[in-house]
Parts: structure tokens; sequence; C-alpha cells
């Protein structure tokens, strides 16, 4: 705090700041909860009660509704399938190539960097047709292969970029002192550089999970058959010709937000920053 | 403990030259300071010797190998790093212990060496504590401690005490200098602060420019400096440097000052009547009081208790005067003060190398 402000105003500053906090927590939740909401009304209160915070009974009935009698458990599976396989593969190719552009100097480093960069630029509809060709003749169309491979190297850049700077938060001190402890240069990365980067390899897990499993563009153009769709595209099949089933949409989206917010529980705990803390001078 | 052998080693990034043919032999179990500016090649050369950068040309022996081509892992070398470098993620006894670990020692005599080497750190209390929870001063024991149970062949030192405070700093410096007094482990300890290096070394060695000014004790450098970088770096208060211009008259000879007072010089010096000399003397070396003398206009007095000193203009140059006791003297009096002939250092403007009389 500020010294030589009134109490009061300092009272009156905290009630500022936690009110704008509040305001905006509420303002960005407000559509997760209409989310729930709907998804809890019954089909005939839907239209009928007017605007509420609330319907004036709740049924799971929609939930019930979705997960026996649609392929929705189908498309669940193939979303966790292709989100996991996608985040682990782009972690551990992202932290490789994130390591070489921190610690080595190569030829073609830079080349290297302007063209992962140069990926980034481009509007993914624009490349869906010369893809779309590609899986094709590869006979990659209408699968989770496809799919994945996709996924990978779209977010393998951005990715790499965020590795980098994870590597390169990490005194080179640290290596060296371990290298002369008696490391090699991958045991020193084994024993000491890379329990350094878990909280960043956990970003990097949760960003490329949630990109995976939230994506639509890809996975619509590339899915037909029921079998090989992903969650994004299955939320559409409750729009129907002549009506939405909103009360079962909204609970299938309900059910696609648990694996994210299981997933973020459990890397939460690599996500707190400040484990260098200490390595060096302070 | 071996020596270490440094025999023509260069540096070069590119086209830019850090090292230029550097030659340097340190003796089993000595303490050597490299010393230096920012930029002078000191830590380039203590990373070479460690393995940490490439040997552009030339050759590092420790003890009789040849170690151009061994991994820093191989060469039996300790390192304390400025940042000391700890391990954030290990506390401080897996810290201490990790590079015997590394090499299978068996895990009871890891704890052994490390608890002693704890105790002799006074460290004891600490070795479960992360490195977060330590002070500066603590993390700077353990960055020592890591480097003593190792027991290697030679210490490296790259700046180790910069980032403490003052008071810390003086009492490590200390506790290095015991510890290498026990240990006789050969030592090479890179500072920028040249009173480290004077209180700490065996033998100092003065860096400028990627090229060794001079080696010696650090009596030798302080009474005998090879040039005007070393004349002007060891010592604090710096020496006084003056330009002159030689008056030989038969027997005598003096140095005139741009503002014609006269210093007389040793008459076995080899320069020529008329010739440009720069003076080096330094500040205890000036006499205060004295009769047959140059008269100055005292402009700044620091009392410091055991001695003062003053600063005046001689010649138009800035001067410092360093004399034991206090003084009644104020800013604007004028005093005499006196310089002897033997404490006269005498320079060659051009090359900035000693002029010394001739035997």
């Amino acid at each position: 705090m500020i010294a030589g402000r009134s109490r009061k105003a300092r009272i009156l500053g905290s009630i500022g700041l936690y009110g704008a906090v509040a305001a905006y927590v509420i303002f960005a939740l407000f559509p997760l909860f209409w989310t729930l909401k709907i998804s809890v009304t019954p089909q005939s209160l839907l239209y009928s009660e007017g605007i509420t915070l609330w319907p004036s009974s709740a049924t799971w009935e929609n939930y019930k509704t979705v997960l026996r009698a649609t392929d929705f458990p189908r498309y669940f599976l193939n979303s966790v399938i292709v989100s996991v396989i996608t985040a682990v593969l782009v972690t551990v190719i992202a932290s490789a190539a994130g390591y070489a552009m921190s610690r080595f100097s190569f030829r073609g480093k830079t080349t290297v960097a302007v063209t992962l960069l140069l990926t980034q630029t481009f509007p993914l509809v624009m490349v869906i047709p010369p893809i779309y060709r590609i899986m094709g003749e590869l006979g990659l169309t209408n699968s989770l292969t496809g799919l994945i491979i996709i996924y990978t190297a779209f977010n393998i850049a951005f990715a790499t970029f965020l590795m980098q700077s994870f590597f390169d938060g990490i005194p080179k001190d640290l290596e060296e002192a371990a290298m002369i402890d008696g490391c090699s240069r991958s045991q020193a990365l084994r024993r000491v550089i890379i329990p350094l980067t878990l909280p960043g390899m956990g970003a990097t897990l949760g960003f490329v999970f949630t990109a995976a499993w939230s994506e639509l563009l890809f996975a619509l153009m590339l899915i037909s058959s029921d079998s090989q769709k992903t969650f994004a595209v299955g939320l559409l099949t409750f729009i129907g010709k002549f009506a939405v089933d909103w009360g079962q949409m909204m609970a299938a989206s309900v059910l696609a937000l648990i694996p994210a917010c299981l997933f973020f529980g459990f890397l939460q705990r690599y996500l707190v920053t400040g484990l260098t803390a200490g390595a060096v001078k302070g | 403990m071996a020596s270490v052998t440094i025999t023509n080693v260069q540096k070069n990034y590119g086209a830019m030259n850090v090292l230029s043919a550097v030659d340097l032999s340190i003796a089993d179990g000595e303490f050597v300071v490299l010393v230096g500016p920012s930029g002078c090649g000191k830590s380039t050369l203590l990373r070479m010797i460690a393995g940490l950068e490439e040997i552009s040309a030339g050759e590092i022996r420790i003890g009789e190998r040849v170690v151009n081509d061994v991994a820093p892992k191989d060469r039996d070398i300790a390192m304390v790093f400025q940042s000391y470098a700890l391990y954030p993620h290990m506390d401080v006894a897996s810290n201490m212990g990790f590079s015997l670990l590394l090499r299978k020692t068996a895990k009871d005599l890891v704890f052994d060496r490390v608890g002693a080497a704890a105790k002799r750190l006074g460290l004891d209390l600490f070795l479960q504590r992360l490195p977060r929870q330590l002070s500066g001063g603590q993390r700077q024991r353990v960055a020592m401690g890591r480097a003593i149970v190792r027991d290697p062949q030679v210490f490296l030192f790259d700046e180790p005490l910069s980032n403490l405070d003052a008071k810390l700093r003086v009492h490590m410096r200390t506790e290095i200098k015991a510890l290498h007094q026990q240990l006789k482990t050969t030592s090479v300890y890179v500072t920028h602060d040249q009173v480290e290096a004077m209180t700490m070394a065996d033998r100092i060695v003065v860096m400028h420019d990627g090229v060794i000014q001079q080696v010696g004790t650090p009596l030798e450098l302080y009474d005998h400096p090879a040039n005007l970088f070393v004349a002007g770096f060891i010592g604090s208060p710096g020496m006084n440097f003056l330009p002159a211009v030689v008056n030989r008259s038969g027997a005598t000879v003096e140095a005139q000052l741009g503002d014609g007072q006269t210093i007389a010089l040793n008459a076995k010096l080899p320069i020529e009547d008329g010739e440009r000399i720069t003076l080096g003397i330094r500040p205890e070396n000036i006499e205060v009081g004295s009769s047959d003398a140059l008269e100055v206009k005292i402009q700044v007095i620091e009392p410091l208790g055991l001695s003062t000193q003053f600063y005046t203009t001689l010649a138009d140059v800035q001067v410092c005067i360093y004399a034991m006791g206090r003084t009644d003297r104020k800013p604007g009096d004028t005093m005499r003060i006196g310089i002897r002939a033997s404490d006269v250092h005498v320079f060659n403007p051009a090359t900035g190398q000693r002029i010394d009389p001739a035997a």
C-alpha cells in the first residue's frame, strides 16, 4: 500500500479494485452459467417461462438423453483421444525444438524461426483446400490420425516459441554447473533443466489440449462419418432441419467442459511460477 | 591437486579476438587471481580452463594432461559461479552431493563428505532447505560447499563475491583464503576488484583487452607496475599520473611539470634531456609539510579517522595525497609537499611501459 493515504481512501480503493474484478468475473462466467441453466431446464419450460435466472423446476433429463440416446459419448472419446495425443506430441516436439533454439546456435536457426513464424500468419481458411487435397491422397480424411497430424503441425510453431521462452528463463549457469559437476549435456538436461521446465511444459500441454479440444474448422471439413466425429462437430448434430435442441446441446457442452477443467486442475501445480526462484542471486 | 599450464591460448569469436596469445603457468597449490576491467577476457580464460568455452588456438594442461578436448565433467575441476548456480529443485544436501552421486560414490560416503563440508561452512542446520529459503551469504556457502566436497584438482571461482554486500564480501574473502590455506587446492579466481586480488592472491594476473599486462605477487605489482594500466589499476586510492618533461644537467635529473615546478628523479634513469615522460606517484608517497617542496592548494579533505586524504591540483592535474593521522588544515589552505626521487615511477607516455633505472 502507498504510505500516507488515509484509511478511508485505502478502503475505497480496495472496494473499487475488488468490484472491478468481480464485475469482470461475472461478465466472463455468465455465458457458462447460462449454458448450465439451459442444460437443466426441461424442454417444456424453455420458451414458456420467460427470462429467469433459474428454471422453476430443474431436470437431468437432457443429460440422460445425451449420454444414452445420442452418439455423444463416442464423439467425446474421439475428442479425448485427439486432444491428449496432440498435446503430448506437440509438447515433446516443441520442448526439444525450444531447447535447441534457446541453447544452441546452428546454421539456419534464423530461417527456421522465421519459417515457424510465417506459418502462423496464414488464415486457416486459406489452407483448407490444399490440406484437404493432401490428406485425401494420403487416405487420412475422415480419420482421427489425420486430425492429430494437422493439429500437431499447426500448434508446433507457437508451442516452440513458448517453450523457448521457458528455456531462456533458466540460467545457463545451471547447466554449466551441472556439466562441471559431472553431467553430460543430456544428463544436465534430464536432471536439472527438465525438472525446472515442468511448469512450462504444463502450460504448453494445457494450451495445446484446449486448442485441439475446441477446434471446429478442420474437424468439420475432414470428418464425415459419425464414428470419427469430435464433440465440437458433434454439437452441430443437435441442430436439426427445423429445430435446435437447446437443452441437449447445452448438456453436451457442459459435459465437454469437464475434461478441460480436470486437465487444468491437474496441471495447476505445475503452472505455479517461481520454481526457479533461488537458483541465482537474490 | 595439479598445476595448470596455459600455452599460447587464443580465443576468437568470428573475427573478434578476445584473448590473444595468453601464456601462464599456475603452480600446484597456488592461488592465482585474474583481475581486470569487464571485457578484458578474464572470465573467458577461466571458462576455457573449465571447458565451457572452446579454445581457438593453443593448449591448456591440467597436471600433465592436455585438456583442450576433454569435456568439463572429465577435467576434475570445481567451479563457483557468480550467480552461485544452485539447483533450485534440490535441497542443500543434494546440491552439495550431486557431483559425488553422479560419480556413483557410495551413499554413506557422500553423506559423510557433505556433512563434513557443511560443518566446515556452518551449513549443517540448513541441509534440508531449498536454495530459495537461504540468504545470499548462505547460498554463496552452498556453492563453495558444492565445490569442496569434490576434492577436485583445481578450484575455479568466477567473481563469487560480487553479489554479496560489502561487509559479507570482506568476511567471505577471509574465509575463502583460510579455506585455501587448509585445503591447498590449486585455485584460479576471477574478479574485477583489485582489493580482492591484492588480499587473496599468491600471484595476480592483470589483464586488459585480452592481453596479460603483468603477472606477479601483489606487492611486486604494487611496487613495480610494468605499465600505466597496471599502475592505475592496482592500489586504492589510485596512483597519481603527471605529464612532465625531462631536465638533465650534469649529474641531476629533474622532471619539469606543466607549471614549471620540478620533481627530482633518479639520475640512473635512461631518459634524455627534453624527453616527455609520465610520472606515477602513489598518494601515500607524497609527504605533507616537507620543507624542500612543491606548493599546493587544498581543495577537498576526506578524514578517514586513521588517515586523511587531501585532493589538490598540481600543474592542473588532480592529485590525491594520503597522509596518516589527522589534520587541522582547511580546504583553501596551501601546504608544502615533498616527493622522494626513489618513490617516483616513470613511464613512457607513448608506449605506456615502465622505465627502470639502469642497474
